[in-house]
């Protein structure tokens, strides 16, 4: 019997982890209306009125994203955790840190993808317009995977920890200020005419570090755990 | 003389013992000569007035927070790398004196700020990064206490302090690309005047002491960390803590 | 010496509250986190001592 590969491996974790997620729809359901129920609320706490929504739709459309990915968070290790798959992840012979970035990705596009398919509708109710939706499509689909990346050191480090829920946002949330700020700034500074693409390719950089440290750093963190 | 048997906490005790009421009566000579320059020899500041003598505490602590958020960090990174027990006791025996001067820096800019720019906060990419660098601290102590057993408790908060270090500079950046994103709402804080020589002899003397009353107080809670760790190892002879062992 | 009088020192061109409230606050936490330590300290050393009375 010979050794699978380290492509194998990766597409096996994450067909496993897309297919488990298929099974327990109402996790990622909740988590897509947690995102639309947030959104929903600031309208109402605001004001009805066009121009002041238009103003903060960036910022309360990324805020509600990030609060959406940190919510699933708890998700990426958890369940693993408990039924000893992740001890015995631990032991492939493969790499830890390129199987983390499978299992990252694979919670992305169960949490993160349903958000970016969905800011647009949301951005709507805000009243964004052509450019400024597609800016925030775009901000989205390169800045959730960073929240992704990021949230999984976070998750690993309270594995198992009593009170873990909080103790992860407290962690997590300093963090993901950098891609706050370029996400909503994308948005912000393509509605103000001066184009987002800057803001854009910080948060493309932000992604392309966060992609190359993040899977080393939860790597340690969840050997830390299960030892 | 061989400074690596220091590493083990036990002999260590005795010698951090030796060293806190050094740190701490420079600290005090530093701080008081620092307080007369300050308050009592220093001219006023032509642009703010009074209100200026505020950074003779507020500079220092905010140094010191950052600095003592690496120093923080980096002994986190020396116990991931040797596995040493005492290199994870001084993280965690630097977090709440760091997490303590950010408090300070915060408040003290908010005393600063209200005379000077008629605003308690305002959020520039410094005051924002002091504000994040708090919850970092936070994020690093609370992860600690969450953890009962000691030994991943040390390991993950180690790697959440390492985490952080990287984070301060990328939102220091962010932030103020944010700002020039704003413009108008911030206030120009690059334009400090220049300092006169007798200002900047009052600020970094306060530095300095506050530096060593880091060092003493740091030292001297590293020494209560070892006692609650280590108690069960104090019987060898001689005892390196007689507190403990010459009642018997 | 720079200032003339006591309460001219204290006043600080108008902003005493401002630069009094800072620095006392300071000393205040700095005071605080000693005799914390020094709490800290004493407790550390009973317990020891309860553990070496308990398995001695």
């Amino acid at each position: 019997m010979s050794q699978p590969g380290l492509w194998e491996t990766l597409r096996g974790i994450i067909w496993r982890d897309l297919l488990l997620a298929i099974r327990r729809r109402s996790d990622v359901a909740i988590s897509v209306l947690f995102l639309v129920i947030v959104a929903s609320l600031f309208p109402l706490g605001v004001g009805p009125e066009p121009a002041v929504l238009r103003t903060i739709a960036a910022g309360v459309l990324w805020v509600a994203a990030l609060l959406a990915c940190l919510l699933s968070l708890g998700r990426v290790f958890t369940a693993d955790y408990l039924d000893g798959v992740l001890e015995q992840m631990l032991l492939i012979a493969q790499p830890l840190p390129v199987l983390v970035a499978g299992k990252v990705f694979a919670h992305w596009v169960v949490s993160g993808l349903p958000v970016v398919l969905l800011s647009p509708l949301l951005g709507l109710q805000f009243g964004l317009d052509g450019e400024a939706l597609g800016m925030l499509v775009l901000s989205l689909l390169l800045g959730t995977p960073t929240l992704s990346m990021i949230g999984s050191i976070g998750a690993a480090l309270v594995l198992g920890v009593r009170g873990s829920g909080l103790l992860v946002a407290l962690l997590v949330l300093p963090l993901y200020v950098p891609v706050l700020i370029f996400g909503a700034g994308a948005v912000t500074s393509s509605m103000a005419g001066i184009g987002g693409e800057a803001n854009l390719s910080l948060l493309g950089a932000c992604l392309v570090l966060s992609v190359f440290f993040a899977p080393w750093a939860t790597a340690s963190a969840l050997r830390i755990a299960l030892e | 003389m061989n400074w690596s048997k220091y590493s083990a906490p036990l002999a260590f005790y005795p010698l951090a013992g030796k060293m806190i009421p050094w740190f701490g009566t420079i600290a005090a000579l530093a701080i008081a000569v620092g307080l007369y320059i300050g308050l009592l020899v220093a001219p006023t500041d032509f642009q703010q007035g009074e209100a200026y003598r505020i950074i003779f505490v507020h500079v220092p602590a905010a140094w010191m927070s950052m600095f003592l958020y690496v120093v923080m960090a980096v002994w986190a990174a020396v116990g991931l790398g040797l596995n040493a027990r005492l290199s994870f006791m001084m993280t965690q025996a630097i977090a709440p004196t760091g997490a303590m001067f950010t408090f300070l820096a915060l408040l003290t800019g908010a005393m600063w700020g209200k005379p000077t720019w008629g605003a308690w906060w305002v959020w520039d990419a410094r005051l924002t990064s002091e504000l994040i660098l708090l919850f970092q601290y936070a994020g690093v102590m609370l992860l600690r206490t969450s953890i009962d057993d000691q030994r991943r408790a040390d390991r993950a908060s180690g790697v959440c302090a390492l985490v952080g270090v990287v984070n301060i500079p990328i939102i220091y950046f962010s932030v103020q690309w944010w700002n020039t994103l704003h413009q108008g709402a911030s206030v120009s804080m690059t334009a400090a005047p220049k300092m006169a020589t007798i200002m900047l002899t009052g600020m970094l003397l306060m530095t300095f002491g506050f530096w060593m009353y880091s060092l003493a107080v740091i030292l001297s809670r590293v020494r209560c960390v070892i006692l609650e760790r280590e108690s069960l190892q104090l019987w060898s002879k001689p005892s390196p803590v007689p507190e403990v062992v010459e009642v018997r | 010496m720079y200032w003339g009088s006591l309460s001219e020192f204290l006043e600080m061109g108008g902003y005493g509250l401002y630069v009094w409230t800072s620095f006392i606050i300071t000393a205040l936490c700095m005071v605080w986190e000693i005799l914390a330590l020094w709490r800290r300290r004493t407790a550390a050393i009973a317990e020891s001592r309860n553990i070496m009375r308990s398995i001695g």
